[in-house]
């Protein structure tokens, strides 16, 4: 709370209409709608890539032809025509940019418009920043840096020109492209994305970090983010999402896939803030996203996650404790207001002995929303003195709105130690007349009564991050207790 | 300070303040006693600003304002402060973050510059050796875990930083044993000035030993029914409320 000034948050609460909203004006190369084989292989054509990538899209295309769309109890909403959508959409500028003063002036105005100008980004925090606009990443930062140690930060595409090697080894290794659905469809028609990759025993120094933006009309947005920390190494990873105000709703299908090999750490952590749509539930982005990581033995992974944007949002970040000792943390707190619909949660499947996991999920319900927390815990039969602790709360804003959880749980392992806790609560007339008896107006009261209810993740955000979530919070909650 | 006129407040349709009428001046202490569920708690919600009261007939004149008109939140940063009989828990707010705020918010609204980190870190350490509140209680989330005394005790802490211009204590003094009392009442009497007037709602004469106030007086089926001096509590403890109860029916 410290971090942001009232005059910030007053600008912010004004602007409360989705500040991002706006299209950028800049010449698209898009193919043609529909999905097939032969727009799999211009879109395969067009980013040059070797064969064995063609055949693995068309692989996995032929294997999304065959598969359902799964159907969720909790989530309702038009089912996208996949036939419906342009697959890949590049600003047309062949040329990369070799300096920031080659980036077309319009970019840098959207950048401005987003509130990360590069400038201040680099100098301010010492963030590298890989921009991705419409499936092209437009601008690399710190690169040289992160080369000295050989840390590899670039975006998918290039990675697959520059590492093949690497890209062929992990890719599909945590999320195949038969997991379900949405990743198969993304395992085929996936544009781009980002690579990072740390050596043996490299505490990255700095915050990796990708804004995701969709922009041209009627662009389904596949990215692929592959993370391979190799052992002993050490990354914190920052994605965070802004999205133009749209009418259609948009398809959000991504994968992410994180390799935290022997005593190696990943944290990875989202501020996810797509746009939700209108105060009558119409527009919004619908977020299919898969999000899994595999732990070597006495490896750790942290998915920290806020979300407040999407209209509906499906959404799993997942542990896989293969090695012995290693550790899985989930961290959440997701808002939904108006007619939002998210239904998110975590797996973690314990397979090691004295594998660890946390789960904190906190859920906020506001308008007419609904909220599910979905979370598998899974001890297998080797994973010996296994143990994980989870808390799921759930905090309702209004009457009207629902919140629903379903904590799964497979023990397989009589030594495995499972604690769980849930609590829902109505925000509080006492704690509210509290505040404002204190001179504290209601906004900021509910504000700051809400950021203390999520404290306990917003503590595992990264300094600039928790700000900013702060902010999304209170943004995505004014006017909403009845 | 602060002039009620026939003051008539009703809860879901039940009418519980029935013509009150009070006045307290600055650099004055009033105590108001009565038995319980006579309206205490009400007056000072009411006085507050809380919602689910409504104020059918009356007035209230705080300091040449019209106090009904005005929000909660605009009450308390005109200088109006209530010591809660039951301080609410808010988990995750440290009690600085949560001060901090109070107090940029009453700044900002008297057109007042935010505090510096360090002017206000000042102000927690002197105001917080006012109440001999653990420093370690003022970084600690809102009344989370507090024992009910280091609640009363907390709010008296609030009251030193927000300086307000009349204070409503309400019950401060039950629940805690003598020493808790002795710190909480001399807290009271440090804070006190001539531009400022508290008012001490208690139903035992107790605390009046530590906190003297100018005048006392009885409320009772919800209006004040009696007032006199700190020798009316004193008889009120000997004699019960039913003394009173008989006075008035007769
Ligand atoms: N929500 C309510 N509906 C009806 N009566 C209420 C409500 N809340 C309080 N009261 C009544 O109002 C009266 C005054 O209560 P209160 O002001 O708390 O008394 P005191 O503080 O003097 O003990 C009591 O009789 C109580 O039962
Ligand atoms: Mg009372």
């Amino acid at each position: 709370m410290a971090g942001y000034t009232e005059s910030e948050l007053a600008k912010d609460l004004e602007n409360q209409e989705y500040k991002f909203g706006f299209v950028t004006d800049i010449e698209s190369d898009t193919v043609p709608i529909g999905l097939n084989e032969d727009i799999i292989r211009l879109i395969s054509e067009k980013k040059e890539e070797p064969e064995w990538l063609l055949e693995y899209r068309l692989k996995a295309f032929s294997i999304w032809k065959e598969m359902t769309e799964p159907e969720w109890a909790h989530v309702h909403y038009q089912k996208p025509d996949f036939q419906a959508i342009a697959y890949y959409s590049a600003p047309k500028q062949t040329k990369k940019y070799e300096s920031w003063d080659d980036v077309d002036p319009e970019m840098k105005e959207t950048m401005k418009k987003l509130g990360i100008s590069m400038e201040e980004q680099q100098r301010l925090t010492g963030v590298a920043v890989d921009f991705v606009m419409d499936s092209v990443s437009v601008a690399t930062s710190f690169k040289e840096k992160l080369g000295e140690l050989g840390v590899i930060f670039c975006s998918f595409s290039d990675a697959v020109q520059n590492h093949p090697e690497l890209v062929r080894k992990y890719m599909g290794s945590v999320v195949p492209m038969t997991d379900n659905f949405y990743a198969a469809l993304n395992a085929a028609v996936f544009t781009d994305g980002s690579f990072c990759y740390i050596p043996k025993g490299v505490r990255c120094p700095m915050e990796l970090s990708t804004y995701f933006r969709i922009n041209a009309g009627g662009t389904g947005q596949f990215e692929r983010t592959l993370v391979v920390a190799d052992e002993g190494s050490y990354v914190s990873y920052l994605e965070g999402c802004t999205a133009p105000q749209r009418d259609e709703n948009q398809l959000h299908a991504a994968v992410v896939e994180l390799i935290a090999m022997d005593h190696a750490e990943i944290k990875y952590s989202t501020v996810q803030n797509w746009y939700p749509g209108d105060k009558e539930g119409k527009g919004g982005i619908f977020n299919f996203v898969t999000k899994r990581g595999m732990c070597d033995s006495h490896a750790k992974i942290s998915w920290t996650q806020v979300e407040t944007g999407s209209a509906v949002t499906w959404k799993y970040p997942s542990c896989i404790l293969k090695g012995d000792y290693s550790i899985g943390e989930f961290y959440s707190v997701a808002v939904t207001n108006n007619y939002q619909q998210a239904d998110t949660g975590t797996k973690m499947i314990h397979l090691g002995k004295h594998t660890k996991s946390t789960i904190i999920s906190k859920g906020i319900s506001a308008g007419k929303s609904q909220n599910s927390y979905r979370g598998l815990v899974q001890i297998n039969k080797g994973a010996h003195h296994a143990r994980n602790f989870s808390q799921c709360d759930s905090l309702l804003m209004t009457d009207e709105c629902g919140a629903h959880t379903f904590p799964y749980i497979e023990c397989k392992n009589p030594t495995a130690k499972i604690e769980h806790e849930a609590t829902t609560s109505k925000i509080g007339e006492d704690q509210l007349f509290y505040c404002m008896q204190r001179g504290i107006s209601e906004e900021k009261a509910i504000s700051l009564i809400v950021n203390g209810y999520c404290k306990e993740v917003l503590n595992q955000l990264p300094m600039e991050f928790a700000v900013e979530a702060q902010k999304l919070l209170a943004i995505s909650l004014e006017g909403s207790v009845g | 300070m602060i002039k009620i006129e026939n003051l008539h407040a009703s809860i879901d349709g039940k009418e519980i303040l029935k013509g009150l009428n009070l006045e307290v001046k600055a650099g004055e202490i009033h105590a108001i006693m009565g038995p319980n569920g006579a309206g205490k708690s009400t007056l000072a919600s009411v006085l507050a600003g809380r919602e689910d009261y409504e104020v059918t007939a009356g007035s209230i004149d705080f300091d040449g304002t019209d106090l009904l008109e005005l929000s909660t939140e605009d009450r308390a940063r005109e200088g109006l402060f209530l010591a809660f009989q039951y301080p609410v828990e808010i988990p995750g707010v440290s009690n600085i973050n949560f001060l901090r705020t109070a107090l940029n918010e009453i700044r900002e609204y008297k057109g007042q510059a935010q505090i510096s980190a360090k002017e206000f870190m000042a102000m927690v350490r002197e105001k917080s050796a006012i109440v001999e509140l653990d420093s370690k209680l003022a970084s600690r989330a809102v009344n989370e875990g507090f024992s009910g005394g280091e609640k009363k005790r907390n709010e008296i802490f609030q009251m030193a930083m927000l300086e307000p211009k009349l204070a409503v204590l309400d019950e401060t003094d039950s629940g805690l044993d003598i020493d808790a009392l002795r710190i909480v009442a001399n807290g009271v009497n440090t804070l006190k000035s001539d531009q400022n007037a508290t008012i001490v709602i208690t139903h035992y004469q107790r605390l009046l030993d530590y906190i003297i106030p100018d005048f006392v007086h009885v409320l009772y089926d919800g209006r004040i029914v009696m007032t006199g001096t700190k020798e009316l509590a004193l008889e009120l403890e000997e004699k019960g409320y039913d003394w009173i109860k008989e006075s008035i029916d007769a």
